[in-house]
């Protein structure tokens, strides 16, 4: 076959020999535009797995690249003018420039034709050939040729940088963030030839501009770098290669191959550069591309395997690589975070590292964890907490901190979930919630054999299932209830209980079901309107739940004092019960979530419209409640962050309410999502709610609860130590058979 | 987890006296289910016909249909079929129904295809409503488990796994690896937990299987391939997992439970009662059938 392949990179020039060594027959050319020698970025990392599929594509070259790498196994943050370091990983790095020659030396050896210092602006030197490569890198002139069959989307990403080198020689896979009075800036650093480094500078386009670098030079770009992290490099210097402020572009095509052109590397799909894997994924797709033709004796055949084999492994690098680069693209959200809290929260930032994970592969920076987070939480148990949310205030954090202040410091510390945590004057002692499975309510009280069975479970602290304010606020006949002398008398009977038996606490969520009410028990499926026995609701606008629901009426200003009244009737039941803790439920379309979401709330009065208007009446009754409530303890919201419903809450919606809700006040917030209408389009998985409670609660600066199906130790530690949720809610499946 | 055995109602010269001798054999067997599979345009037997047909020679087993496409059937006419299986068999129907995954089968019932997940929607409770309806409500005939059949949602939207949540009491899995099954139970179960609903949802799997010589095997192969053409690439995996070694089904089975499963289908790729008669041997002596473990990790 007469193959002609565009551009000498990494896939290119691995694409030519692994075709070469399999068939000497062909005849195959590089085109390269640039000098053999020349090039552009500085060191490139490999992981293990990676040189695995090397060594069986090509021993020989192999050898020569492992003959040059750099080997490493740390990662050094450093922030806020702390280093933490984790060990463990392992890396690999070389010089792109050693790269290629080692590909370069190995073409020649195996008879693939070179053309360098070639620029090629149309195909018509391939003409004759029987398969065309594209490997022409990420601004490639074959995809643009075809663009019309290729279909490329080319999304540049929100940050800039620029790729320079340093001849400060690194041991770790270094991050540097500094703030100075333009912005903020990341570094990601790493070695690859024992005596430069890599160095890629990026920040966010405001602060770019802000510190002038639009117009600035190469050499001013570096002169203010160095200056920047003059601290961190030690008195080296940094390094131009033709170096520009860009934005990462993340390339995707439709297809790969059109009739014998085939797309390689760069010029099919980038990923951003902070997971590293490019020219990985560029020198795995020439295997997968040299496999196939292999073979496959048909061409056509051959470039669908390929493209069949390669595009869902690419797919799965690239939602990797974007939520890597979202991650630095909002790393500004992060910087109240300690450093060590702000270290794990980036070595777990893509959901693959976990705690447990941490710990196996640095058992040292697993024990600083747990010392950081246990000490972070004694000196805030230290101070006296007066009033405001003073369990959430800065701790005072540092080498020696509980040193300085004399505060006892175990020798070993407990696992995050472990540290107790505190919310005004109340403490859980520990970070561990957990609820009943729903069963019928006797006198007002739902599940009182399961609350005791986890008050003795090492759970923190109890939330029994939200419970009614009034007998037209029930979703179900069989809830649980606060509204009567009789439900009072139960329910304190089961806090007391708890409260004797062990040092649990136990918190109380007050409802109104508004449209969702007057159905049958959650067993029989959700929203299943009462045959008989029924009782009319109330909405903040007169629309049914589901097509089959009951109408409900718009809540007039009577009505609403009415309710407010009965959430205020409720919270003085509550305090007088002994619960530790009075949450509102402001989520999944019940009534004071109906009146947040334009999707529940048409209203034309001063309760409807603007988010503002919308907030009113949920306002008014957090306010209520709020007086009279005991100042001494932690009142918290329920919250739907978000409909996920067209028209509906989006997240950022979420984020002001919350925000609102905290200058009110508010202690804690329990992450919710969805139900505010019956069909949404919620990605269910485990840990789903996650990344809302840490968006919000590093936002807006407000302790949160999360749960969403977590039932691991792992999981509940990986969310407490990187500062994404305060608190955990365990889901306990068993609960049920063991105790009704 | 339970273990259960699918009906050759796909497989290529399956006879109607073959299936029948099946369901018996099955009913005697280690298995605790009969699975039927829905297609139109296949040479293939109607699932609940099959199913009714099974109820008559079963006395024990649960009778599925794991899953079957519920939008191409008048829903009145659908509940009314599950009602009559479900008292025809004394309570052992299990209903999974999905929207299925090729548009051929919508277009040669003569069904609209894009707007089958509304359809779905409408059905699930429109079933259940049927199937609890009580004086002039009443369609009948009364099924035999309060509330009607057990109903599942199969399916790997997002939407799939909050009607699962939202409407019926559990999750039946299309097929592939335990790792694949375990991300999608997860779903199931976030799902569920979420919505409120006591407990845990039901979770129902399926595999395939041929056993003997290679050309016996081949024969699998060859079904599979053809019965899963339209997947394209994909076909190549199913195809590949197909398990073929007494080995193969306790790793197989072990997975699943791990991960949750509640009842494992295993479907036959060759239409000969041997096949039964050797996966009913290697079913009696499989470890992680009587262990119900559940993976929490
Ligand atoms: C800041 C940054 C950091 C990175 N860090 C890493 C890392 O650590 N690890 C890693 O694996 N990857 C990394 N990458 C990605 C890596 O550089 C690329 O993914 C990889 O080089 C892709 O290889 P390629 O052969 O497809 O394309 P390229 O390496 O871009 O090669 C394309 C070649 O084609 C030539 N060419 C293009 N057009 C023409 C033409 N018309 N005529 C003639 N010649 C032409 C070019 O001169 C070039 O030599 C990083 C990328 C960036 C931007």
């Amino acid at each position: 076959m007469k193959i002609g392949i565009l551009g000498g990179g990494p896939a290119g020039l691995y694409c030519g020999l692994l075709l070469k060594k399999a068939n000497s027959g062909h005849d195959i050319t590089i085109i390269e535009r640039n000098a053999t020698d020349a090039t552009y970025g500085w060191g490139v990392v490999f992981s293990d797995r990676t040189l695995a599929a090397f060594q069986e594509a090509d021993y020989k070259s192999y050898r020569a690249i492992t003959d040059h790498f750099v080997l490493w196994d740390a990662i050094d943050i450093h922030y806020r003018g702390e280093l933490i370091r984790c060990g463990g990983h392992i890396f690999a790095g070389l010089a792109r420039k050693q790269l290629l020659q080692l590909l370069q030396a190995r073409c020649a050896e195996l008879g693939v034709t070179l053309r360098y210092n070639t620029e090629l602006n149309d195909l018509a030197a391939f003409d004759g050939c029987d398969l065309i490569i594209a490997a022409d890198g990420v601004n490639s002139l074959i995809r643009k040729t075809y663009a019309e069959i290729f279909q490329p989307s080319l999304t540049p990403g929100k940050a800039k940088f620029i790729w320079l080198g340093t001849s400060k020689v690194l041991d770790a896979f270094t991050f540097i963030f500094r703030e100075n009075e333009h912005g903020l800036f990341q570094v990601h650093s790493y070695p690859f030839n024992g005596t430069t480094s890599t160095f890629i500078v990026e920040c966010d386009e405001a602060t770019w501009k802000r510190a002038g670098l639009e117009d600035a030079s190469e050499d001013d770009s570096i002169a203010y770098c160095e200056q920047l992290f003059a601290q961190e490099l030690h008195g080296a210097t940094l390094l131009p290669n033709n170096s520009k402020w860009i934005n990462f572009v993340t390339v995707k095509n439709a297809t790969w191959h059109h009739k014998n052109i085939v797309l390689l590397g760069d010029s099919a799909h980038t990923a951003h550069f902070s997971i590293g894997s490019g020219t990985k994924l560029a020198m795995e797709d020439a295997i997968a591309l040299a496999n196939a033709i292999e073979q496959y004796p048909d061409l056509e055949t051959a470039l669908s395997d390929y493209e069949a084999v390669r595009k869902p492994v690419i797919e799965l690098f690239q939602t990797a690589a974007a939520e890597s680069r979202t991650y630095f693209e909002s790393v500004q959200r992060y910087t109240r975070l300690e450093p060590m809290q702000f270290a794990f929260n980036l070595l777990t930032r893509s959901g693959r590292i976990s705690y447990d994970d941490l710990r196996l592969r640095d058992p040292y920076f697993g024990e600083q964890v747990d010392r950081w987070f246990d000490d972070s939480y004694r000196h805030r148990g230290s101070e006296l907490p007066a009033q405001g949310n003073r369990g959430f205030e800065k701790p005072v954090h540092g080498n020696g901190a509980a040193q300085r202040t004399g505060v006892y410091t175990p020798l070993l510390a407990p696992p995050p979930l472990f540290t107790p945590f505190a919310l005004r004057s109340l403490t859980l002692p520990n970070r561990l919630v957990g609820s009943p499975v729903l069963v019928a309510a006797r006198d007002g009280v739902a599940g009182a054999g399961q609350m005791q069975q986890l008050a003795h479970s090492s759970v923190g602290l109890i939330m029994p299932n939200p419970v009614a304010i009034s007998a037209e606020g029930r979703i179900t006949s069989e809830d649980g209830c606060l509204y009567h002398e009789k439900h009072l008398k139960a329910w304190k009977k089961l806090v007391d209980a708890i409260h004797q038996a062990s040092r649990a606490k136990i918190g109380i969520t007050l409802n109104h079901a508004g449209r969702r009410g007057a159905v049958r028990p959650a067993r029989d499926g959700l929203d299943r309107p009462l045959r008989t026995g029924g009782w009319p609701l109330v909405s903040a606008s007169p629309l049914p739940y589901t097509p089959r629901s009951q109408a409900p009426r718009e809540l007039d200003s009577a009505g609403m004092a009415a309710i407010c009244a009965d959430f205020v009737r409720a919270a003085r039941m509550a305090d007088e019960a002994g619960f530790d803790l009075l949450q509102l439920h402001l989520g999944h379309g019940y009534l004071l979530a109906s009146f947040l979401s334009p999707l529940t709330n048409q209203r034309s009065d001063e309760y409807g419209g603007a988010l503002e208007n919308r907030l009113r009446f949920p306002l008014e009754v957090f306010d209520a409640v709020r007086a009279v409530w005991p100042e001494q303890k932690p009142l918290a919201v329920a919250l739907t962050i978000t409909d996920s419903a067209r028209g509906g809450l989006s997240i950022a919606d979420g984020v002001a309410i919350a925000r609102a809700l905290k200058t009110h006040g508010c202690d804690l917030l329990t992450i919710l999502a969805g139900q505010t209408v019956p069909e949404t389009e919620m990605p269910y998985r485990r840990g789903f709610l996650t990344p809302l409670s840490d968006r919000v609660r590093n936002e807006v600066d407000i302790p949160t609860l999360v749960g969403g199906y977590l039932t691991t130790s792992n999981q509940i530690n990986t969310i407490l130590a990187g500062g994404r949720a305060d608190l955990c809610h365990m889901y306990v499946p068993e609960l049920a058979e063991a105790c009704e | 987890m339970q273990i259960g055995v699918g009906l050759p109602t796909t497989l290529p010269g399956a006879t109607g006296g073959l299936i029948l001798d099946w369901a018996r054999q099955a009913d005697s067997g280690p298995f605790s289910s009969l699975g039927v599979l829905d297609r139109v345009l296949y040479e293939s037997f109607d699932p609940l016909a099959a199913l009714a047909a099974a109820a008559a020679v079963t006395t024990r087993v649960r009778l599925a249909t794991t899953i079957l496409i519920s939008p191409l059937r008048n829903t009145v006419l659908l509940g009314k079929m599950a009602a009559s299986i479900d008292a025809l068999s004394g309570g052992r129907l299990t209903l999974g129904v999905a929207v299925g995954a090729r548009q051929d089968d919508y277009d040669t019932a003569g069904v609209a295809y894009n707007t089958r997940g509304r359809t779905l929607v409408e059905q699930l409770s429109a079933l259940r409503e049927q199937w609890e309806g009580e004086g002039e409500n009443a369609i009948g005939p009364q099924p035999a488990r309060a509330g009607g059949p057990e109903l599942l949602v199969g399916g790997l939207s997002d939407a799939a796994f909050a009607r699962v949540a939202r409407y019926a009491d559990g999750y039946v899995h299309g097929g592939g690896p335990p790792r694949a099954f375990a991300r999608a139970a997860d779903k199931a179960r976030a799902a569920w937990v979420d919505a409120g609903r006591p407990g845990l949802p039901k979770l129902w799997a399926q595999g395939y299987f041929a056993f003997g010589d290679e050309a016996t095997i081949e024969a699998g192969r060859r079904y599979l391939a053809d019965y899963y053409a339209f997947t394209g690439h994909f076909v190549e995996r199913i195809v590949e997992e197909m398990l073929t070694t007494p080995q193969a089904v306790a790793q197989f089975a072990r997975g699943y439970a791990d991960a949750g499963c509640d009842e494992l289908v295993l479907f036959p790729a060759v239409a000969e009662i041997g096949q039964l008669e050797r996966l009913a041997e290697i079913v009696a002596n499989l470890e992680s059938a009587s262990t119900s473990q559940r993976n929490r990790s």
